[in-house]
């Protein structure tokens, strides 16, 4: 390197020396050729947006580029979904085809071969189910999402947390999917949800929404400069799906924990409120009739509805905090994907 | 006039790392915590110049020269260390053609995703679509998976979405090189077209003949550090002259055979004139007048078998007309002395427009150049007649009619 440099220190300072700027340069039209120019330049007209590229960047100026890339969000997310089912014939029914048959599986295990006695403890599961698909879908895609797509982080300039951003977009997509198909055992089952707190869905979908952004902008970042983050989401996840009352019922563990005074471990879990908000609104029936013993036994929380939405609420207001660090993360990190990738 | 700047480069620096070995494991960067050998490479040290409106600039420099982590820190792929980019009005920039193509989708949804990526609203791309699809030829295959497209088609649709992104500011990276010699035609038209709309232009390329071509100035790097920033010719000559500097022969860009001057300089060039029927009254000629380019030498040594060659090329850059004493058969042996050697014209048979020559003293078995002088003559012709064109051809016209009653 330095040996380089005093090679062409010498070249340089004579290249300099010799060479005039470029208002010295003598060429007989050349005030005509900027004249026309600057004419050409004029009938481009228009206000112009300014840019700057620095190392940092502030969070406002952040947050615009991503709102004025909102429709490059929605192609991404549509692209994902294209792709996912391109040359299968089913295409995207398979969203809807896995966890159904996931569903029936369980059905029949806890139906015959571990009956615990709960009714339609499946809708009870699948409620549950649901949300963690989503997040799951997305927490994964999310994690490797910047590398995987290294060709166009390399070479095109765009806000790049708009790719974390589209794999919960998509993951969101296949929410819909599948939430036909609990729409679907619901009426197969016939089994009434509780139409009055229906409205709570919105806040628990956007807490899940939420943090899964501030996980998938933290996580897809971090990945670029270690790889193992991917590998390791992959085993924490699967620690993760049993923190959620899903296979299980609230009532078992949190009886349990609450003996103990430690039920606030199971809430330090930000799944946990905005799934027990979906079983509270799509079970419904908080004491059922154990088919096994005749006798009602709890299966959800007691707590009256605001307490879905305070939880719901408080998770949102964490998400926040933790989608504004990720994003502080993320473009402290940007810098470099382009060569570290 | 005032001018707008487009671009400011400010005194941009751009460090990268290299670790000895790339550690991306936790394992490993546990084992190693804080202590895995680097080394600092600077691939761009304060750098600044600016651009103006309007204006095409290219970035020369050799492989490895920082040039297109320039390009990659002006369009924002890329954060400088230190400095900053200053860029007024929309950029869009073509590093690689196709570039975020889904071989999975079809040329349509891929035309959407791209122009989208590059900064397009659907509406935006929607009235343009048409547009795109017709610039890369590709109206049979627009709803055929990419995958299935040819190398060549692939990059016609990456650049046919790219130029209709209707920048402020383009920037390209030696995406010319590809493609076939039509599209490459079709390329350059493009961006004349770019330049004629008064659009900004910023180019990398290692190939001066097309700075030369296409550029109104050039910045030379070297080093990551800037060598000149100049008016195009002139910054080719920079560049030429540190490529001999730093004993790297120049890549003969086209037929033309881009010279080597040797670093031993026997003979120099002491003065190039151009004198023609016009000289004293006028600062032109008109066709078909006589013209004489007369260059004066000085010899230090005795060297046999010199050859002097004049090159007249236009002011877009294009060849008119070059040739050498080796070709016209009058081969020199020059003594320790002065001298000179005239080239004389009885008639000039150009129309329009002004030219620029180029002449240089070689000789030796390697051809090797003693010394050249690029754009040190010029000359100018005037059309008074109506006909158009560069060449001034005496037609004589003949008619013959035939009745088929």
């Amino acid at each position: 390197m330095t040996d380089l440099q005093a090679e062409h220190e010498p070249a340089g300072a004579a290249a300099s020396a010799a060479v005039p700027t470029s208002a010295a340069i003598p060429a007989p039209q050349a005030e005509d050729a900027l004249e026309a120019r600057a004419a050409r330049v004029a009938s481009r007209g228009g206000s112009k947006p300014t840019r700057v590229v620095a190392a940092r960047m502030a969070l406002l100026p952040r947050l615009a580029e991503l709102w004025a890339s909102r429709e490059l969000f929605a192609f991404l997310v549509r692209k994902e979904i294209k792709v996912k089912y391109k040359n299968s014939v089913l295409g995207f029914l398979w969203s809807m085809l896995n966890p159904a048959f996931t569903l029936a599986v369980f059905y029949v295990l806890f139906t015959f071969f571990l009956p615990n006695g709960i009714p339609n403890f499946v809708i009870y599961m699948f409620a549950a189910m649901l949300l963690w698909n989503l997040f799951q879908t997305a927490v994964l895609s999310g994690t490797g999402v910047i590398v995987a797509n290294s060709g166009i982080v390399k070479k095109v300039a765009f806000p790049r947390e708009i790719l974390a951003l589209a794999s919960v977009g998509s993951a969101f997509m296949f929410f819909l999917f599948q939430s036909t198909v609990l729409l679907v055992f619901m009426v197969a089952f016939w089994h009434r949800p509780a139409w009055a707190d229906m409205w709570l869905i919105v806040p628990a979908l956007a807490a899940i929404v939420l943090f899964s952004s501030a996980l998938c902008v933290f996580l897809s970042a971090v990945n670029v400069y270690l790889r193992d983050t991917q590998h390791l989401v992959e085993v924490i996840l699967m620690a993760w799906f049993w923190a959620i009352p899903g296979i299980y019922s609230y009532a078992q563990v949190g009886g349990k924990l609450a003996k103990h005074h430690i039920l606030w471990l199971y809430f330090l879990n930000p799944l946990t409120p905005p799934v027990m908000t979906f079983q509270r609104v799509f079970y419904a029936v908080m004491n059922p009739v154990n088919t096994v013993s005749h006798l009602q036994q709890p299966v959800l929380a007691n707590y009256p509805v605001h307490w879905y939405l305070a939880a719901d609420m408080v998770v949102v207001a964490l998400s926040l905090v933790l989608l504004t660090g990720a994003l502080a993360v993320f473009g402290r990190l940007e810098g470099n994907f382009a060569e570290e990738l | 006039m005032t001018q707008n700047i487009a671009v400011d480069v400010v005194d941009v620096s751009k460090r990268f790392r290299l670790y000895h070995e790339k550690v991306t494991s936790l394992k490993e960067r546990a084992l190693r915590a804080g202590r895995n050998p680097h080394e600092d490479f600077w691939a761009l040290r304060d750098v600044a110049f600016s651009v103006y409106e309007g204006e095409t600039v290219g970035i020369l420099g050799r492989n490895g020269s920082g040039k297109s982590t320039m390009l990659k820190c002006v369009s924002g792929i890329l954060q400088p260390t230190e400095g900053r980019v200053v860029v007024r009005g929309q950029l869009a920039a073509l590093l690689e053609l196709g570039a975020g193509f889904q071989p999975e989708l079809s040329g349509r949804d891929n035309i959407y995703l791209n122009a989208s990526l590059l900064g397009l609203s659907t509406r935006e791309v929607q009235s343009r679509f048409d547009d795109i699809v017709s610039f890369a030829e590709l109206e049979q295959f627009i709803d055929n998976q990419v995958k299935f497209y040819s190398s060549g088609m692939f990059v016609r649709l990456g650049f046919a979405v790219a130029v209709n992104v209707d920048p402020d500011v383009l920037v390209v990276d030696e995406v010319l090189a590809v493609g076939d010699e039509n599209f490459q035609r079709k390329c350059l038209g493009r961006i004349k077209q770019f330049q004629d709309e008064g659009r900004t232009i910023l180019f990398v390329t290692h190939a001066a003949d097309l700075v030369r071509q296409i550029c109104d100035r050039a910045v030379v790097l070297e080093g990551g550090r800037v060598l000149a920033v100049a008016g195009a010719a002139e910054a080719i000559r920079a560049y030429h002259e540190h490529l001999v500097a730093v004993g790297v022969v120049p890549e003969p860009a086209d037929e033309s055979q881009r010279p080597i001057l040797s670093r031993h300089r026997p003979i120099t060039m002491t003065s190039v004139e151009l004198e023609h029927a016009g000289t004293g009254s006028r600062p032109y000629l008109l066709p078909g007048e006589p013209m004489t380019l007369r260059l004066a030498y000085e010899a230090v040594e005795a060297v046999p078998s010199v050859v002097f060659s004049y090159a007249i090329y236009s002011t877009d850059g294009a060849l008119v007309h070059a040739t050498d004493t080796a070709i016209l058969d009058r081969p020199v042996d020059i003594e320790v002395g002065t001298g000179r050697v005239e080239f004389r014209f009885d008639e000039v048979p150009l129309l329009g427009g002004s030219y620029m020559v180029h002449v240089a003293i070689s000789g030796g078995p390697a051809g090797v150049v003693y010394d050249l002088r690029e754009q040190d003559a010029a000359f100018e012709v005037m059309n008074p007649g109506r006909a158009r064109g560069s060449v001034a051809l005496e037609p004589r016209v003949e008619i013959s009619t035939a009745s088929l009653s």
